[in-house]
């Protein structure tokens, strides 16, 4: 098998971004970006480390199983039964249901069955043909004012840092009016009207990068160019992609859909924020040391080509903002949580304790300065600490430099 | 997160177990709480899937549903739980002390003296984590409306005829959950989270065994590699050792053990459906088969059931703080309003609070907020301190006392000159007026002169001394003495009337029609009682 | 909302329309007005015009401010304008109403209402009137300062009138609870959110008027403000480019204080930077470079030209606005420290406060310690846009902004991971947008500063 390891090549600061960033992947699959990944990328965005193992499509679930951390995600088959079993029954009898309630939603004229498009969207077909045939099916619908054209499953590409990212909603719905809505389908509930503000919050984010890639697509078709101002009015078919989506959900505890309409404009702009930001990768591929990489890849005889070592030693060249959210939203939560505790950052502890310990970063120092060894006076965070410390130890009834609770570890 | 909080964290990172945070108990806790662990199937609101309780550690009764999608066993879990809970729900109803009270005349206003019942004891569910707290309220939620066969108008699927009863007790525990200190229902995460540090974050504090793996952890072992252990080591069938305390299963154990599990038992129900006279065996695979699936739930809500038990040990362990008895008070109010109500035959719980019960709720909430943050400083030192680091309060020696009068009035008024060394730095402006904590009565003072080189501060004492000329003995603090002082008020003021539902104003809507307490199956077009509720 | 018709002269603009308003408020069909207010845009000038309207009609009304503060300002100002009316000054039985307000011969303070239900006006806080019973509703009430109120707030005292003017600035602070609410949202009669919102949900039929010309904010502040904060509802300033300036009595001394009072003179901006470093709250090094700014503009002898001729720009001109009350505490002792009085009850004095407690006060220049200055990590609540808004808004001619640098790359650090209740409108435009416009223009006006 030729592979190329990166280190082993030569190159030149005029290598194209797309082409190291493969090289550091090495002859694996890359793992596409879909829009869950693209939303997820607002968890963190301060993290290189993350950006970087995205934009180089690296499988980070397989990196965090290989050193050691695996990611403890995982969806339980019930779940995704359930999934799909409400998926079909809102799609049913013709998309029934669905219509009814866009309509109902979005206050539209009822939609009567003859006025309806479905488009067959070659399902099963390559992504390339699928994304041109869906901007036909658009560019059609357009053309086609006063009916309903529902695209189910459509194929939307959005480029990110370079390469494209392939995108499937649930389904686009060209209204009558003109305007192209995003459908959501969820399989938590909405009970009572309201649903779990953590689940919709994603959902949003997630459909905020499928509004975000019909932007794309309307702009082109309008042939103008998407506006960045977030507050911008578009005009004629730029303006198309409604920035409010339609969340479909089971209501209550039953299996029947219900649905709201979701204001994504806030997600929409935090979408753009990241993507441009992810343009930013040159200067972190500029950063890195030689011989960093992340092949995932086996030898003939089965042997990984880069030892778990050498993979450790890659991640930790690229730096990371841990904090604990990770655990929930990151791949690589266990490894880099290792990583901060060797360290003794206190960021271990919590983003917000940062704020209350000023420029001391670790926990070392920060005990020092409880203790009263403060380097410096004038720093307001270890005489807080210092104080802090003096009235614990007062009402623990501790004498005042008492490390802990004076007892060792699991005695 | 408070510095102090943040403090105690760190120094837990580095004894490598949790650090008190408390030094007394700041939450009721009944000699006889009913423990509950309840389980759901993945993906499937409030689809319960089983269910550990009791009040005897060593004895936990286990309920469970082998298919969660067969609604006859869902029903029948149901009215198991019910006939499980409820007798120790109502046990408590019984016994009352009379307390007297006044009451006012709507008509004259005039008070009266009235003699009103309230419960000697009150029941206490703990759950273990939040996520048990939000389902039990979905239990109740999802039963509470249900007809029963007594019924007038039974529907389509009436339940057992305690089910919805159930379901208005959980649904009541719920909503008292969210006022502050309260008691009734409780998650053990948050009890002990409360009383100790741990060297992890507030995230990881959630999951029980990761929090109790630091609070205690197994000799020989740090907590952080404890609780490393709780949240992820698995044995050799890739299960977890410390199953996740629910309501949500572990996606693992639900794909290698309780899919299959379930499909057998599926195939096996089917079988036994496939021969119309019966047979013995078919009808043994069948029972084998649910067995099976009672065997892996015992086995995953074991490690759990203990874990609270566990926890409630630990607790035990700290001395109650002075409040408690009157926090739990409002408990017990709570807990025989309740019982009241359904005595008196009102209807279950709307779907909806009305306006003025949303701002009653809020306004009781708020109060009770502000009444937890106030007797958690006056019991716990390490409580009090969290204000005397924030300048809101001060502590110190008494190093002289000067007596002063007022002589403005028709008769002097003690108004003695108090000074005290402290090492605080409290947001004391001269004329800023504070309060004595801890002191034999209420009494408030001014502050007169700031010296920070010298550490003291000099006070007037302006109430708290009597009506005489001279102080009443024991009133003024003498030299020596430790006191202290806060800035904030030390009771919490009332909160102000709200119009009566059935006077909502036109800004709210006017007074609620049902229609518009069910907006969203107003929207939708159905009932939310009768609407079958289907789970296939 | 109502366009800005950049033809009409701000006054004009701003006339027609008050002469709207007045007339939704007097003959209108639906029982409440709403009046969306930018800073400054003439607010209480409104609430002033309203009663005097009202009491000539023959009307008796009731006004409900939000804070102590706010009441004794509104009589202070009714009286000062319309001292033809006569003023009841409703106030709890444990507080004295503030001397300014009680100086009037037609002011009457009690804490009974039975009182003062002769007065043709009857001033008091929400929480005051919350408690009043046993009278007679009133046919108009003004509630001011509509944003701040809260819904629960607004269901207590709707009681006691039959119609009513809502005055108040969307885009400052939303009011705000410690406890949990969650199981209200998205309901329409949520009682943790604001008044407004509640009784527009409730009144479909009513479209509140917007106030089209900020008369506080100069020309050099309202461009922005409303792009960064009202993008939906935009507005001018009512004076144009350089018809308001400060005069500097003596010249710099060459250091980064002094530069930024020079910049913030002249082109009503200035950003005081210090080096970008984490530090804690009450960061030593920020909270000395306020004082010092404050002391050098009260040293140099700044004076303050505009359409009210010319005047000196004394303590009580200048307000400091900090994020956090120990800041606030922090920022008076370091003036203490170096002789500016902060006590105003000896004469004038520098306010120093918090943004909640700057909201709807007015200053010719304002020192603002940046929300997120020095900031390890943004929150929620340093992100707030109305937090911002208030702190970029207080200021007739100049706002000089210290903080640290960093504050962009910890803007585009911040996890937007916000939870979404459903039913429940997002507040537009986010803090992030209208940080980054903040910043940019700050950047224009930027004095590198190294203590
Ligand atoms: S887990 Fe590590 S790589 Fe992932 S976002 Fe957090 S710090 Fe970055």
């Amino acid at each position: 098998m030729n592979v190329s390891h990166p280190g082993h090549l030569p190159h030149g600061p005029a290598e194209p971004p797309a082409q190291r960033l493969a090289r550091l992947r090495g002859p694996v699959p890359q793992r596409s970006l879909d829009a869950r990944a693209l939303a997820a990328l607002a968890a963190n965005p301060g993290c290189r480390r993350r950006a970087l193992l995205d934009a180089a499509g690296v499988d980070k679930a397989a990196l965090a199983d290989r050193l050691g951390s695996p990611a403890p995600f995982g969806q339980s088959p019930f779940a995704i039964v359930r999934g799909n079993v409400f998926e079909s029954r809102v799609k049913a009898d013709g998309y029934a249901e669905l219509l009814l309630l866009l309509q109902q939603r979005l206050g539209l004229p009822e939609p009567g069955a003859a006025e309806l498009a479905v488009p067959d969207l070659l399902p099963r077909a390559g992504t390339a043909v699928r994304t041109e045939r869906t901007r036909q099916v658009l560019a059609d619908a357009a053309a086609h004012r006063g009916r309903w054209t529902l695209l189910d499953h459509p194929m939307l590409c959005l480029e990110v840092a370079g390469s494209p990212a392939f995108l499937e909603p649930d389904a686009v719905v060209v209204r009558p009016d003109g305007r192209w809505t995003v459908v959501e389908i969820k399989s938590f509930p909405v009970l009572d009207g309201s649903a779990d503000p953590a689940k919709v919050g994603a959902a949003a984010r997630q459909a905020a990068v499928y509004v975000l890639a019909l932007q794309q697509t309307a702009a082109e078709l309008a042939g103008v160019k998407p506006d960045p101002d977030p507050y911008a009015a578009p005009e004629g078919l730029a303006a198309a992609p409604d920035t409010a989506v339609l969340l479909v959900c089971p209501r209550d505890f039953s299996n029947r859909p219900t649905a709201a309409v979701v204001d994504v404009r806030r997600e929409l702009s935090v979408t753009r924020r990241q993507l441009q930001r992810m343009t930013g990768i040159e200067q972190l591929l500029e950063a890195l040391p030689e011989g960093v990489g992340f092949d995932l890849s086996t030898d003939d005889d089965g042997s990984p080509v880069r030892s778990t070592g050498q993979l450790g030693e890659s991640v930790a060249a690229v730096p990371a903002a841990y904090s604990p959210d990770c655990l929930s939203t990151c791949e690589l939560g266990f490894h880099c949580r290792q990583e901060a505790r060797c360290a003794g950052a206190v960021e271990q502890l919590g983003r917000a304790v940062r704020g209350e310990l000023g420029s001391l970063r670790t926990v070392g120092d920060a005990l020092a300065a409880a203790a009263g060894a403060g380097t410096d006076p004038a720093d307001e965070a270890a005489a807080r600490l210092a104080r802090a410390a003096a009235l614990r130890a007062e009402a623990l009834g501790r004498r005042p430099s008492a490390p802990g609770s004076g007892e060792a570890p699991g005695v | 997160m408070s510095l102090l909080s943040t403090l105690a964290r760190l120094e837990a990172v580095r004894s490598g177990r949790a650090e008190p945070l408390a030094t007394v108990r700041h939450r009721h806790l009944s000699d006889r709480p009913m423990v509950v662990v309840p389980l759901t199937a993945a993906g499937e609101a409030g689809a319960p899937l089983a269910a550990m309780l009791g009040t005897d550690r060593a004895a936990p009764r286990l309920h469970v549903v082998p298919q969660p999608l067969d609604r006859d066993q869902r029903f029948a879990f149901l009215a198991a739980l019910a006939a499980d809970l409820l007798p120790y729900l109502e046990g408590y109803g019984e016994e009352v002390e009379q307390v007297e009270g006044t009451e006012r005349d709507p008509e004259t206003g005039e008070r009266t003296p009235v003699v009103r019942e309230l419960c000697a004891q009150a029941p206490q569910l703990i759950v273990p984590s939040a996520a048990g707290v939000d389902q039990l309220g979905l239990i109740g939620r999802s039963t509470r409306f249900r007809r029963t066969a007594d019924d007038a108008d039974a529907g389509p699927h009436p339940v057992p005829t305690r089910v919805p009863l159930l379901g208005r007790w959980l649904t009541h525990l719920r909503e008292r959950s969210e006022v502050p200190g309260s008691s009734l229902l409780v998650a053990m995460t948050a009890l002990l989270s409360r009383h100790w540090a741990t060297g992890q974050s507030h995230l990881e504090d959630q999951h029980l065994g990761a929090l109790l793996a630091w609070i205690s952890p197994p000799p020989g072992m740090s907590g952080a590699e404890a609780a490393r252990r709780a949240e992820s080591a698995r044995d050799e069938r890739g299960q977890l050792y410390c199953p996740p305390a629910g309501p949500a299963t572990d996606p693992r154990f639900d794909e290698k053990l309780l899919a299959p599990a379930v499909a057998r038992y599926d195939a096996a129900r089917a079988a036994l459906r496939a021969r119309p006279g019966g047979d013995e065996r078919a009808e043994r695979h069948v029972r084998r088969a649910a067995e099976e699936i009672r065997e892996l739930l015992a086995g995953v809500l074991r490690p759990t059931w203990d874990q609270v038990w566990h926890g409630v040990d630990l607790l035990r362990t700290l001395p109650p703080a002075a409040h408690l008895p009157e926090r739990w008070e409002s408990d017990r109010w709570s807990y025989t309003g309740h019982r009241d109500r359904l005595a008196a035959g009102e209807p279950p719980q709307p779907r909806h609070d009305d306006a003025v019960t949303a701002a009653r709720k809020l306004a009781q909430r708020e109060r009770e907020q502000a009444k937890v943050e106030l007797q958690e400083a006056l019991d716990d030192p390490l409580a009090m301190a969290e204000h005397r680091l924030s300048g809101e309060a001060f502590a110190g020696t008494v190093v002289d006392v000067e007596p002063a009068y007022d002589t403005s009035g028709r008769s002097p008024k003690p108004r003695p000159l108090v000074t005290v060394r402290t090492a605080d730095r409290p947001h004391a402006d001269p004329g800023r007026e504070v309060h004595r904590a801890g002191g034999p009565a209420a009494q408030k003072a001014e502050i007169v002169a700031v010296d920070p080189d010298d550490g003291t501060l000099t006070l007037r004492l302006t109430s708290g001394m009597g009506r005489r000329k001279e102080p009443e003995p024991g009133s003024v603090p003498q030299p020596g003495e430790q006191v202290v002082f806060t800035l904030f008020e030390l009771t919490v003021r009332q909160a102000a009337p709200l119009p009566a539902p059935e006077d909502t104003p036109w800004t709210h809507g006017g007074p609620p029609s049902a229609a518009a307490l069910a907006p969203a199956a107003a929207a939708a077009g159905s009932d939310p009682i009768t609407d079958p509720e289907d789970w296939e | 909302m109502d366009p800005v018709d950049p033809t009409a002269s701000p006054a004009a603009a701003a006339q027609r329309v008050t002469a709207e308003i007045l007339d939704a408020v007097l003959h209108g069909t639906e029982r409440g007005v709403v009046v969306d207010s930018p800073p400054g845009a003439g607010k209480s000038t409104l609430v002033v015009r309203a009663a005097r309207e009202l009491v000539a009609a023959g009307e008796r009304l009731m006004i409900v401010a939000q804070t102590n503060s706010q009441v004794d300002d509104l009589v202070d100002r009714l009286a000062e304008t319309a001292p033809e009316l006569s003023i009841g000054r409703l106030h709890s039985s444990d507080g004295r109403p503030a001397p300014e307000a009680l100086r009037h011969a037609g002011v009457t303070a009690s804490s009974k209402v039975g009182d003062l239900v002769e007065q043709q006006v009857v001033v008091s806080t929400a929480a005051k009137w919350q408690w009043v019973k046993d009278v007679d509703p009133w046919r108009h009430a003004i509630v001011d300062e509509a944003y701040q109120m809260r819904s629960d707030a607004l269901l207590a005292v709707a009681r006691l009138f039959e119609r009513a003017l809502f005055v108040g600035d969307p885009g400052q602070l939303d009011p705000f609870t410690v406890v949990g609410t969650d199981q209200w949202a998205g309901l329409s009669w949520d009682p943790s959110r604001s008044a407004v919102t509640a009784l527009l949900d409730h009144n479909p039929g009513i479209r509140p008027h917007n106030l089209p010309v900020s008369w506080r904010l100069p020309y050099s502040a309202a461009g922005l403000v409303s792009r960064a904060f009202y993008p939906f509802t935009p507005f001018r300033s009512g004076t144009g480019e350089g018809d308001r300036r400060l005069t500097i009595g003596t010249r710099g001394d060459g250091g980064p204080v002094d530069a930024v009072i020079d910049e913030a003179a002249e082109s009503g901006w200035g950003l005081l930077e210090l080096p970008a470093r984490h530090t804690v709250r009450t960061d030593p090094e920020a909270v000395q470079a306020v004082a010092q700014t404050v002391r050098r503009v009260l040293d140099r002898g700044l004076a303050a030209v505009s359409e009210r001729g010319t005047a000196p720009v004394t303590a009580d001109r200048i307000a400091v606005g900090t994020a956090h009350r120990d800041q606030a505490a922090a920022v008076r002792s370091a003036l203490t420290a170096l002789g500016v009085p902060v006590e105003a009850e000896r004469g004038p004095a520098v306010t120093v406060d918090t943004a909640n407690r700057l909201q709807g006060r007015e200053y010719d220049l304002t020192v603002v310690l940046h929300p997120l200055s020095g900031r390890p990590d943004a929150t929620a609540f340093h992100l707030e846009t109305g937090r911002l808004c208030v702190l970029a808004s207080r200021h007739r001619h100049a706002c000089i902004v210290v903080a640290r640098a960093g504050i962009a790359e910890l803007l585009d650090e911040h996890p937007s991971t916000e939870p979404v209740q459903l039913g429940v409108s997002v507040k537009f435009p986010d803090g992030w947008e209208a940080n980054h416009a903040v910043l940019a223009r700050l950047a224009e006006h930027r004095v590198s500063h190294r203590p």
